[in-house]
C-alpha cells in the first residue's frame, strides 16, 4: 500500500507585509481521509488554502503532492496536479449556466473549429448530478436562480468532478440550513469513498466531529495540534481554539 | 411596466429577460413608425434600407468588439482615437507602398494600440475604464500631429473598392464586411471555449481564476481584439471617404456603447450578445436616417435621439439587480 500522504506541507511559512498569517505549519493528509482545520477567525485556516490551491504564494516551508514538491503560482497549476478547491464564496459565475460553470476552463468542444459541445456537457453534467444526488431544476438552469444548498452542491460536484488527488473545502456548508447541510455533507462523506484526500475548514465542531479523521487546530497563524478526532473530545479542541489550555 | 407585462403573457417570450429582446421590438417599433410617417420621403426604398447597413458598418463592427469587451467587464474608451490613428497609419503607407500594406499597417496600429491598453489593465492592474480615458486623449493628440491636422488621400481602386464602394455579385461591399463579422463575432462569442471564458470573467474574475481561466490574458486579449475592431472600422471609413482625417470616429465611441449596451450588454460584464449589438447599431443609424428624412435640425436630432436611446437603456437594464 503506498503510504505516501497525498498532501504533506512542511514549515509553511507566510506574511502580508508586517502581518504574519501563517506560522510554521507542518501537516498531511492522506487518500480516503478528511481533515479538518479548524480555529477561530483569523486563524489562518483560509489563507493555508489558498496557499494550497496556488492563489497565495508561502514566504518559506514545502509543500508537496504525493512525494513531489511543487511550487504553485496559479491556481490552474495545482489543477494540473489533480487538486480542486470549493471556495467559501463558491467562485461560480452566477450569470452562466450549470454546466458551464462546471466545465469553465475545461470546456469540451467538437469539430475542427473548436465548437462548444453544449449537449455533451449536458449530459455529463446531469450524470453527475446523479450520482452525487444534487437535485437542480436543470443542468441548463442559470446559478443565480437555484438555492444556497444547491450552489453549494454544484461547487463541490464541480471539485469531485475534476479533483484526482485533493479536493480543499473552505466552509463549505457556512450559507447553509439544517437539511441543505446534511445533504451536503453526504456528498463530502462520499468523497472519501472516491479515495481522494480532503482538507476542510469549518467553524462548526459538530461537523468537524461528524465528518474528519483527524483534526488541525490554529491560533493567530500558529499550529496548536493535529488531534485524531476519535482520540479526542470537543472540550479539548475548544480549549485548543481558544487557548485556554497550550499543548504542542 | 406595460410592454413587459404585456410579453410575459407569450409563453416562450414570457421566459426571456427583457434585455434580451427590448432590442428587437424596439428596432420593430421604430421602423413601423418611420415606414408610416416618412412613406413619402422614401425611407422604405432598398437604397435608402441598403444605405442604413452600409453607413452603419463601422459602428457595428466596433459594436461587436465592444460586446467582447463589455463582456469581461473592462471598457474601452480608446476606440474613436484608434479608428483615426489606423486610418492615417494606412493611408500614409499606402501613399508609399501597396495597398496591401497598408491595411496591414493600419491593422497593426489597432493592435498596438490595444496592446498597450491591454498590458496596462492586465499587467499593471489599472482600471480599463482610467486607462482608456487616458489613451483616448492620447491617441487622439497622436492622430492631429502625425500630419498637423492634415488629411491624406487614398485613390487606390482595389483598396477604396474592397473597404468602401465596390460590391461582389451587385451586394456592396460594406453589408458584406458586416454579415462576416457578425458570423464571426456571433461564433466566437457565442460558440467557443474563448467566448465563454470571456463571459465567465465579467461574471466573476474570482471564480474564472479559481476555474484556471488567465484572467490577465483574457484582459489583455479583448482589449487587443476590441481596438483591431476599431481599426478596421478605420479602414472602412477610409474606403468610403477615400481619405483619412483625424477625426474620423471621432463622435462614434457613445454610439458604439450605446448600440451593444441597448443589443443587451451588461456594462458590468458577464452577459451579452452579438446579434442584439448589431440590431443596436442598425437602430442607432436607423434613427440618424429617419430623423434626418424628417427633415429635423442636427438640435432636434440630437434631443430624440438621446430620448430614445435613454428609453431603451431604462426597459434594457431595468432588471433584476445583480445579487451579490
Amino acid at each position: 500500500m503506498n503510504t505516501t500522504p497525498a498532501l504533506s506541507l512542511r514549515n509553511i511559512h507566510k506574511s502580508f507585509g508586517g502581518i504574519v498569517a501563517v506560522e510554521d505549519l507542518s501537516l498531511e493528509v492522506n487518500r480516503g481521509e478528511i481533515v479538518a482545520l479548524v480555529g477561530d477567525n483569523g486563524a489562518g485556516k483560509s489563507t493555508i488554502v489558498k496557499i494550497i490551491a496556488g492563489m497565495h504564494q508561502p514566504n518559506s516551508g514545502e509543500i508537496r503532492l504525493a512525494g513531489e514538491l511543487v511550487h504553485f503560482i496559479d491556481p490552474s497549476q495545482s489543477q494540473a496536479k489533480g487538486v480542486q478547491v470549493v471556495y467559501q464564496d463558491l467562485a461560480l459565475a452566477e450569470s452562466q449556466p450549470v454546466y458551464m460553470n462546471l466545465f469553465l476552463g475545461r470546456e469540451k468542444t467538437k469539430g475542427w473549429f473548436g465548437k462548444l459541445d453544449r449537449a455533451g456537457m449536458i449530459a455529463e453534467t446531469e450524470v453527475l448530478m446523479r450520482e452525487l444526488e444534487v437535485r437542480v431544476p436543470s443542468a441548463k438552469s442559470t446559478v443565480r436562480k437555484l438555492s444556497g444548498g444547491q450552489r453549494q452542491a454544484i461547487a463541490i460536484a464541480r471539485a469531485t468532478h475534476w479533483a484526482t488527488n485533493l479536493v480543499l473545502m473552505d466552509e463549505p456548508t457556512a450559507a447553509l440550513g439544517i437539511t441543505e447541510t446534511s445533504k451536503v455533507e453526504d456528498v463530502i462523506t462520499g468523497l472519501k469513498a472516491r479515495n481522494l484526500a480532503i482538507l476542510i475548514v469549518s467553524h462548526s465542531l459538530d461537523q468537524v466531529f461528524r465528518l474528519s479523521d483527524h483534526i488541525c487546530v490554529l491560533r493567530r497563524g500558529k499550529q496548536i495540534g493535529v488531534r485524531q478526532t476519535n482520540q479526542t473530545d470537543k472540550n479539548e479542541i475548544v480549549s485548543m481554539i481558544t487557548g485556554l489550555k497550550e499543548t504542542a | 411596466m406595460a410592454l413587459r407585462s404585456l410579453f410575459r403573457r407569450i409563453p416562450a417570450v414570457g421566459q426571456l429577460e427583457p434585455s434580451t429582446y427590448v432590442v428587437y421590438v424596439g428596432f420593430l417599433l421604430i421602423f413601423a413608425a418611420f415606414a408610416i410617417l416618412l412613406r413619402d420621403e422614401g425611407f422604405l426604398s432598398a437604397s435608402n434600407l441598403l444605405n442604413i447597413v452600409q453607413e452603419t458598418t463601422p459602428v457595428t463592427i466596433m459594436a461587436i468588439g465592444m460586446v467582447f469587451v463589455l463582456s469581461a467587464g473592462e471598457i474601452d474608451l480608446s476606440i474613436g482615437s484608434v479608428v483615426a490613428i489606423a486610418a492615417l497609419v494606412a493611408a500614409l503607407v499606402m501613399r508609399a507602398h501597396s495597398w496591401a500594406l497598408g491595411v496591414a499597417a493600419g491593422l497593426g496600429a489597432g493592435v498596438m494600440a490595444g496592446l498597450i491598453n491591454g498590458a496596462l489593465v492586465a499587467y499593471a492592474r489599472l482600471p480599463s475604464f482610467l486607462v482608456t480615458l487616458a489613451t483616448m486623449g492620447l491617441l487622439a493628440g497622436v492622430a492631429r500631429w502625425m500630419t498637423n491636422l492634415q488629411s491624406v488621400p487614398v485613390t487606390d481602386a482595389t483598396f477604396t473598392a474592397l473597404f468602401g464602394s465596390g460590391s461582389l455579385f451587385g451586394i456592396p461591399s460594406l453589408v458584406i464586411w458586416t454579415a462576416l463579422a457578425i458570423f464571426l463575432g456571433h461564433y466566437v462569442y457565442r460558440e467557443t471555449p474563448f467566448g465563454a471564458r470571456v463571459l465567465a470573467t465579467g461574471d466573476s474574475p474570482h471564480a474564472a481564476r479559481a476555474a484556471g481561466i488567465e484572467v490577465d490574458r483574457l484582459r489583455l486579449t479583448v482589449l487587443i481584439l476590441g481596438s483591431t475592431c476599431a481599426a478596421v472600422a478605420g479602414l472602412l471609413y477610409l474606403g468610403r471617404i477615400q481619405g483619412a482625417r483625424y477625426t474620423l470616429g471621432e463622435t462614434d465611441l457613445l454610439t458604439v456603447i450605446a448600440a451593444a449596451v441597448v443589443g443587451g450588454t451588461r456594462l458590468d460584464g458577464g452577459t451579452g450578445t452579438v446579434l442584439g449589438a448589431l440590431v443596436g447599431s442598425l437602430l442607432m443609424g436607423m434613427l440618424n436616417n429617419g430623423l434626418i428624412l424628417m427633415g429635423l435640425a442636427v438640435s432636434e436630432q440630437m434631443i430624440v435621439r438621446g430620448f430614445i436611446i435613454l428609453v431603451a437603456i431604462v426597459l434594457t437594464l431595468r432588471e433584476p439587480r445583480r445579487s451579490s
